[in-house]
Order: C-alpha cells, then sequence, then structure tokens
C-alpha cells in the first residue's frame, strides 16, 4: 500500500519513519535565490529521486543535505533541514558526524588512487578501526554490498583506477557502504556509465533501499520512474510536485510536471 | 518551451488513422443494415470483402504505437493516450466483423421476405450508428461531458434489443416454419447491441484519458 500525501504541504503522513524532514528551506548563492521555501519529507528506506531541468536547484538541494553547501562563503541559508529530527544547521552540529551517517555518490566516479581495498577501507581507518580481520570483513561486506565482490575479489590490491567505469562507481557505492551510512546521497550516479553498468547499480540501489534511504537525482526521468518510490520535481528553486512515482509518471497534478517528464520543456 | 514535435508529428498520424478506421467501420455498419433491409447479397458481399482493409488499418495503428512507444517512451498522457488510440482500434475493428456477421445473415436470408418485427431493428440501427458517430465526435473534442450523455443512450438500444429479441421469439412460436429468419434477425439484434456498447467503451476510454481513472458507464 502506497503512502497517502497531504495535500499541496509535500509531507507524508506519520513521522516516525522520517530521515529528513526539511522546512522552508532557502538558499541564496549571494543575490541568487537557488532554493525557495522548501518543505520535503523524505522516508526511510525509500528511494527518492529528485527531478528537474538544469538550474532548477536539485543538486543544490541534495549536497545541502550533506552540509557541502551551506559552508561556502557566499552562500546564505534559512529554515530548517532536520535529519533524524536535529537541525543540520545548528552551530553545535557537527559536519563530520552528519558525513558518517550520510554517505554520497557523485555523477563521475571518483576512487582514490589506492587499491580496491585501501579504497573501502580508508573511511574505517579514518574511524579508527585498525584490526586488519575486522577491515577485511568490511571491505568484504561493502564489495559484496555493492555487488562488485565476485569481479574483484582475486585482485583486491589492483587500483581502483584500472577499473571499467562503471565498476568504479560500485567501488565508490562500496566506499559509501564501508562506513554503515544511514543515507546514502547520489547525484547522477549512472550519466557518466555505460547502459549496461547503468542497470547494474539501478539493481543495486533497489537492492539498498532495503538497508538505506536513497536520495537520487537524475537527469534521466525513466530512470527516476524505474527506481524512485517518491520523487520530487524541482524547477527554478522550488518544488512543483512531489508524490509517489507511480503518481508523478502516470497522473501528474501539476501541468508543469506533465510538460516536464513528457519531454515538452527543460 | 520545448515541444515534441517527432513525437506530436506521429501521434497526429496515428489518430488521423483511427479517425479513418472509425469512419470506415461505421460506415460499412450502416451500409450492411442497408444490405440486410434490401435482400442485397451482392452489397453484403462487398462489407466481407472490404473487411480486409479494417483489419490492416487497425494492424498499422498498433504497430505505429508499438514503435513510438518504444522510441520516444511517452508518459503520464501521452502514454495513456496512445493505449487508449489502440483500444479504441480494437473497438472499431470488432464493429468491422459485427458489419461482416450481419452480411452473412443477409446472404442466409437471401430474397425471402422479412418478417416483422424487421422495423425495430432499423430502430437499432440508427440509434446506434447515431450513439457511435456522436461518440467520435465527442472524443475528437475530448468533451468529456458530451461524451458520458451518449453513453446513457446505450440504455435506449438495450430496451430496443430487449423488445426486438421478445417479438422475434413470439413469431418463432406462432411460426415454426419462420424460426430460421428468427434467429437470423436474432443475431443481428445481438450485433448491433454489441456495437452500441463499444460506443459506451469509448466514452469510458476519453475519461481514462482524461482522468487517468477507469469508469464504467453502462452498469
Amino acid at each position: 500500500m502506497v503512502q497517502s500525501l497531504e495535500n499541496g504541504s509535500n509531507t507524508l503522513n506519520g513521522a516516525s519513519n522520517i530521515v529528513y524532514n526539511t522546512k522552508q528551506l532557502n538558499l541564496w548563492y549571494g543575490n541568487h535565490h537557488a532554493l525557495k521555501d522548501i518543505n520535503l519529507q523524505i522516508k526511510e528506506n525509500e528511494v527518492t529521486a529528485i527531478i528537474g531541468p538544469s538550474g532548477c536547484g536539485k543538486s543544490t538541494y541534495i549536497k545541502t543535505l550533506n552540509c557541502m553547501v551551506e559552508l561556502v562563503p557566499t552562500v546564505k541559508t534559512s529554515g530548517q533541514i532536520l535529519y533524524r529530527e536535529r537541525n543540520i544547521f545548528d552551530n553545535d552540529y557537527g559536519v563530520e558526524e552528519l558525513r558518517t551517517k550520510v554517505g554520497m555518490v557523485f555523477q563521475k566516479p571518483n576512487p582514490f588512487p589506492k587499491s580496491i581495498y585501501d579504497n573501502i577501507a580508508y573511511g574505517p581507518r579514518i574511524h579508527g578501526i585498525k584490526n586488519k580481520k575486522i577491515l577485511d570483513q568490511i571491505v568484504e561486506k561493502s564489495l559484496r554490498g555493492a555487488a562488485i565482490w565476485d569481479e574483484v575479489k582475486d585482485r583486491l590490491q589492483t587500483n581502483a583506477y584500472s577499473l571499467s567505469g562503471g565498476q568504479q562507481q560500485r567501488i565508490c557505492i562500496a566506499r559509501c557502504l564501508a562506513i554503515e551510512p544511514d543515507v546514502i546521497l547520489m547525484d547522477e550516479p549512472t550519466s557518466a556509465l555505460d547502459p549496461i553498468s547503468t542497470l547494474k547499480v539501478e539493481e543495486l540501489i533497489q537492492e539498498l533501499k532495503a538497508d538505506y534511504s536513497i536520495i537520487i537525482v537524475t537527469h534521466n526521468m525513466q530512470q527516476a520512474a524505474r527506481i524512485s518510490d517518491k520523487t520530487a520535481f524541482f524547477l527554478n528553486g522550488e518544488v512543483v510536485e512531489f508524490d509517489n512515482t507511480d503518481v508523478i509518471f502516470s497522473t501528474p497534478e501539476d501541468k508543469r510536471t506533465e510538460d516536464y517528464i513528457s519531454g515538452r520543456f527543460g | 518551451m520545448v515541444g515534441r514535435e517527432k513525437f506530436d508529428a506521429e501521434l497526429r498520424k496515428v489518430q488521423d488513422l483511427l479517425l479513418e478506421l472509425s469512419n470506415t467501420a461505421i460506415d460499412t455498419l450502416d451500409k450492411s443494415m442497408d444490405y440486410l433491409l434490401g435482400n442485397d447479397i451482392e452489397g453484403a458481399l462487398t462489407v466481407i470483402n472490404n473487411d480486409i482493409h479494417i483489419n490492416h488499418m487497425e494492424e498499422e495503428i498498433n504497430d505505429r504505437v508499438i514503435l513510438l512507444i518504444a522510441k520516444q517512451q511517452p508518459v503520464a498522457t501521452d502514454l495513456r493516450r496512445l493505449m487508449v488510440l489502440v483500444k479504441i482500434a480494437s473497438d472499431m475493428e470488432r464493429i468491422g466483423d459485427y458489419a461482416v456477421n450481419i452480411a452473412k445473415e443477409t446472404i442466409r436470408i437471401g430474397k425471402d421476405e422479412h418478417i416483422e418485427p424487421i422495423h425495430l431493428l432499423d430502430e437499432m440501427r440508427v440509434k446506434t450508428i447515431s450513439m457511435l458517430k456522436q461518440i467520435l465526435d465527442a472524443f475528437i473534442h475530448e468533451n468529456m461531458e458530451d461524451a458520458k450523455k451518449i453513453a446513457k443512450q446505450d440504455d435506449e438500444v438495450d430496451e430496443l434489443y430487449g423488445h426486438a429479441i421478445r417479438t422475434l421469439l413470439n413469431v418463432g412460436v406462432k411460426k415454426p416454419e419462420q424460426l430460421s429468419q428468427v434467429t437470423q434477425l436474432s443475431f443481428v439484434c445481438r450485433y448491433l447491441e454489441r456495437s452500441a456498447d463499444h460506443a459506451t467503451n469509448l466514452a469510458e476510454r476519453l475519461l481514462y484519458l482524461l482522468k487517468g481513472k477507469h469508469y464504467e458507464l453502462n452498469n
């Protein structure tokens, strides 16, 4: 049964399983008003897709969830982003603490110029895990979680750069899983990948949502339709519509949403 | 604003084809009744022979829609529109089949004089053809309210159908030697009644296209 949505408020009924609760978020780059009165609730163990034309604010929004934008000197924000009911803009909220809970995967695969093993063990080592046996376990579990263990298990000491783009992206996802995050943010994670690698990452996302909450920015609307539970349509810094993905792609309420998903502007 | 010119142009082609198919199917049904009432066997044969064109038009619509879906990946209203076009093409092809069935009954009856209630069948034809034409017009103009009103006329066809069948049964009881024509005309009544049901389908499909919800109009 799909969760019902309250009309117009972009919020979900029942607050207990809300990972991110964005309230009246506004963000300016200097004089440019990039995000306007954003109210969005992201549920746990769901895939939430953020779609919209270039410059609509979707990447800014997802980066804000991980404190990657508001620390820029020219950026000004108002409103709140509650992560597990705590405002991430509070002065006493440490960015490092947040980022142990919120992993991020970017458009272009960006493994470290290190071995596959060291890429995955990097995060856990920073968090003080030195025991080789435990690190081995984390590396295997993470690589398995990212559906790439079978492809790399015999060459863990190989440089991650030697892998294909699709494999590198799954290494980045595995690196993200190694710190056992609560949320995974993905900013166009398959836009640089070939169709087969894209399919593998999409299948992986479906599997990962059992254990993680995933927020994905994508330019590929068919991808949003295929893999997400909820979809938010951003336009000119505003959320035009947020609803179950089935509704957005069959009977959207707002004509601008219909025009965008039908390829009639953007 | 960016359009989807290629999609829209191809969609227009499919819509034009559907219009041609619909007009042909409705016209053929109408003519098949003319031939029945006029004991015109030659005319009935043309209905049977021309059915292949109606079938080809339906196939072409299906093929074009499949290609459009594969190549353009439409969603929401665009996708519903394509699905609805395919379903209406199927409705119209079926109406063409009913015309063929009526033509076959015409050939079976041959030059025999018609029994009453033949005038009731003509009334059913007039009502059914009028319904189909009106609903097609409502569909072209996407006029939901008109479509709903026209769908209600199906009750009148059903009533005429009931009346005609009861009258035919009485003839069968009173004149057993006419049983053969009683059966043939009963089938014709059934084909006309089913054709009117397809008119109701069209109204339901228009509502689905515009609202994205399923409706039952002939309950």
